[in-house]
């Protein structure tokens, strides 16, 4: 068994790999141990981690079998990322419909979680954007699944966290544009009632939006920031705007002292300020709008050894406002800072998974260094208030919900449990079920 | 607009090497034993925008299948151009050295069939005075060991072969290229666990392309190979023989 990892480096499992190959022929029946399907490990806890048991890799899975240059769609195999479909779609003037924040993640875990991105608002999670995929299941079934095929299956195995059985391939619809490049403006907010206004004014013409907070802000500036809307543009901006290949990266981790309060803080501070004017347009290429992580390699290393939290949490509008500025003081007041808090507010597009994460509301994300036990109980604290406002946590992002915090949050994981492959478990599944 | 024949298409490495090809806009045949399977490979460089790709299923370590193979590639891309020869096993060692059967088998998958091959594409290519031949030989080849020496003497044999086939064709506008890969990460190393001197196959396909591209006659891929063999060649014998490799 080989150590694993997923992206926010907690935990660490020990685990099997298994590496189908040929979609055609692939087998997962009976292994005498519990199985996952693992893509890129981008998520963060271990809702892609297997302790114990074994992974199945979909690295091997990486053939395109058809694209429909005309249409739009695309159909792949689920070990494919997302950065190979840009790859191959862009120069055809299509786009993905729905993005995450890195593009270095598989079909079959934007599925599995049924990922979101900037313009949420407009276009709901990436499974809206799913016609088809073919499931293969530890039983021996190979089910093609669609709203109109086992699409009780379908609609499971969207958000199902892998845990339906291995996706072999999956059919997507692409969204047309007219250039890889993007207009965007950024706006600088005093506090969180400006963004409120901020989001409802640009949410109605702009395709992405999204905010980064200063969430060490209190008081008058609580829940300061910066404003990014954007949207595909019309006009190339020259014929050498390509953008330059990778690229920085972290060769190897960070000490832990690099990341503390008070660098954060600084970080905070002068990333606010950056913005001199308050507003400032750009012209750019789709990667450094869509992905600009992506460009410093194995980011995550920054964090040191002892890797990072991220805390994803969402709440209903009705009263959004009054419990993002309740948890933002929590945090505020704990000291403990986040580089990168996002906040963005989700539309009313139903999400098509059963146990999909977005719903209406907004939405907070932030990073935390590993501070251990003291920010473990801060967590808690956070989780109490975003349970009694009728929110949810992101599974994807999550090394510690407890079990009752999941189930408070989903209360439907019973019913989905049904659909479970009998021979499919994950480490994050068994702590927060106990199945 | 290259035209281009490859023999096991199907290999993790013969795969990358092919969608290289692809963007340069080449006419592919591709040949292997397993006809689902090189559909798969065929429908995803069609996806990737190849113009031309066409599938031949052979019992590629049955010579008598070769002639036809080559006379079909030949038809549908209008000429050849390029050759590469990719298929191998990586045999179980003690599975050889128990059964004379088994270890013929791989001598068979691994030298002699690909020998017989080349003796046909080789006067088809010396006749009409230009084309490339590239192998995939192996870094096992250059000296034998107690845990891989069946491969490796398929291997060896190979590379010589190779090398006499270079010599006769230099002055004849036919170039031979023999790649010797060290460990790559593909289904044919599936168990291995993999450390610093692991490569993955697409590397070792840019170091393919480049080197057909570049009529280079041996490469290793990736280039520190060069190195390690040499200092592996250059133990006496005497000592070699003792240690456990
Ligand atoms: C920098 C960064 C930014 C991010 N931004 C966003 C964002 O904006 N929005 C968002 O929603 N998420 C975001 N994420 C999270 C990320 O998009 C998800 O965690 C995604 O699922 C990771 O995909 P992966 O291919 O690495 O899958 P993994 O992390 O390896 O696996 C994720 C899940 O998918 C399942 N799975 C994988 N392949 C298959 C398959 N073939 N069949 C069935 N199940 C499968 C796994 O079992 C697991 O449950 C971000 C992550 C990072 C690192
Ligand atoms: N991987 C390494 O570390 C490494 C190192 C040095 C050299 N090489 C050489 O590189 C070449 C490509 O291998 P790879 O690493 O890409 O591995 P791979 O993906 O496992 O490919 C092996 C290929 O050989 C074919 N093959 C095996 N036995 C065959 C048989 N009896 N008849 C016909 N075809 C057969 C396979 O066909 P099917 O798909 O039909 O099974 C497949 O196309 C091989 O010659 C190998 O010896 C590899």
């Amino acid at each position: 068994m080989n150590v694993f990892q997923s992206w926010g480096r907690i935990p660490a499992v020990r685990q099997n790999k298994l590496f189908p190959e040929w979609r055609n022929t692939l087998s997962i029946e009976d292994r005498g141990s519990l199985l996952l399907p693992y893509g890129r490990g981008r998520s963060y806890g271990d809702s892609c981690l297997n302790d114990r048991q074994t992974i199945c890799v979909t690295s091997r899975l990486n053939h395109f079998i058809h694209f429909d240059r005309e249409q739009g769609i695309l159909r792949c195999e689920s070990g494919v990322g997302l950065d190979e479909i840009l790859q191959l779609v862009v120069p055809h003037g299509w786009f993905l419909a729905v993005t995450p924040g890195t593009q270095y993640v598989t079909v079959g875990g934007a599925i599995a979680n049924d990922v979101h991105g900037k313009n949420h608002h407009l276009a709901g999670t990436f499974g809206c954007h799913l016609t088809a995929f073919e499931l293969v299941r530890t039983t021996g079934e190979r089910l093609y699944c669609s709203a109109t095929e086992n699409a009780a299956m379908f609609k499971a195995t969207i958000g199902g966290l892998g845990l339906t059985g291995l996706i072999t391939w999956a059919e997507i619809r692409l969204k047309k544009m007219a250039t890889p490049f993007m207009d965007s403006e950024t706006i600088r907010f005093e506090n969180l009632a400006e963004f409120f206004v901020l989001s409802e004014e640009s949410d109605r013409d702009w395709e992405y939006t999204v905010a980064w907070i200063d969430c060490l802000a209190q008081g008058e500036s609580l829940g300061r920031g910066l404003f990014i809307r954007g949207r595909h543009s019309e006009q190339l901006m020259s014929a050498s705007g390509k953008i330059a290949k990778r690229r920085l990266s972290m060769p190897v981790n960070a000490p832990g002292f690099l990341l503390n309060q008070y660098t954060i803080r600084l970080f905070n501070k002068i990333y606010y300020r950056k913005n001199r004017k308050g507003e400032s347009v750009a012209h750019g290429h789709y990667e450094s709008f869509f992905y600009p992580l992506d460009s410093i390699g194995n980011w995550n290393r920054m964090y040191g050894r002892r890797g990072f939290y991220q805390y994803q949490c969402l709440v209903p509008l009705s009263d959004g406002q009054a419990i993002i500025t309740r948890l933002l003081e929590m945090i505020a007041a704990s000291g403990m800072g986040s580089f990168l808090s996002v906040l963005k507010k989700f539309g009313d597009i139903e999400s098509p998974g059963m146990l999909s994460f977005p719903r209406p509301g907004i939405t907070l994300a932030l990073d935390f260094p590993n501070y251990g036990t003291k920010l473990l109980t801060l967590f808690e604290k956070l989780d109490e208030q975003v349970m009694q406002a009728k929110g949810a946590v992101y599974p994807a992002k999550d090394a510690r919900m407890s079990a009752k915090a999941f189930q408070h949050y989903f209360p439907q994981w019973r019913d989905f449990s049904r659909y479970r492959d009998p021979g499919m478990s994950s480490s994050f599944w068994r702590r927060v079920t106990g199945e | 607009m290259k035209k281009i024949l490859i023999i096991g298409a199907t290999s993790a490495i013969a795969r990358e090497v092919a969608k290289i090809y692809v963007l340069q806009g080449a006419r592919l045949c591709l040949a292997g034993r397993d006809e689902k399977k090189l559909h798969i490979v065929a429908d995803d460089l069609t996806a990737r925008g190849a113009q031309a790709v066409q599938v031949l299923t052979v019992e590629l370590t049955d010579p008598a299948t070769h002639g036809d193979m080559i006379k079909q590639a030949e038809d549908f891309l209008q000429g050849l151009d390029c050759v590469l020869i990719a298929y191998g096993s990586l045999p179980d060692q003690h599975a050889c050295e128990a059964d004379a059967g088994q270890t013929l088998k791989e001598l068979n998958t691994n030298f002699i069939s690909v020998v017989a091959l080349l003796t046909r594409l080789a006067n088809d290519m010396e006749q009409r005075g230009h084309g490339v031949l590239a192998v995939i030989s192996s870094v096992a080849g250059d000296r034998g060991r107690q845990s891989n020496y069946i491969y490796g003497a398929a291997k060896g044999g190979l590379s010589i072969f190779l090398q006499g086939l270079r010599n006769r064709l230099a002055s004849k506008g036919v170039h031979v290229l023999t790649v010797k890969p060290g460990f790559v990460d593909t289904p044919m190393t599936v168990d291995f666990n993999k450390g610093l001197l692991w490569v993955s196959a697409e590397t070792v396909a840019q170091g393919i392309v480049k080197a057909m591209d570049k009529k280079r006659d041996v490469v290793y891929l990736p280039w520190f190979w060069r190195g390690i063999m040499l200092i592996i060649k250059s133990i006496p014998e005497r000592m070699f023989k003792k240690m456990k490799l």
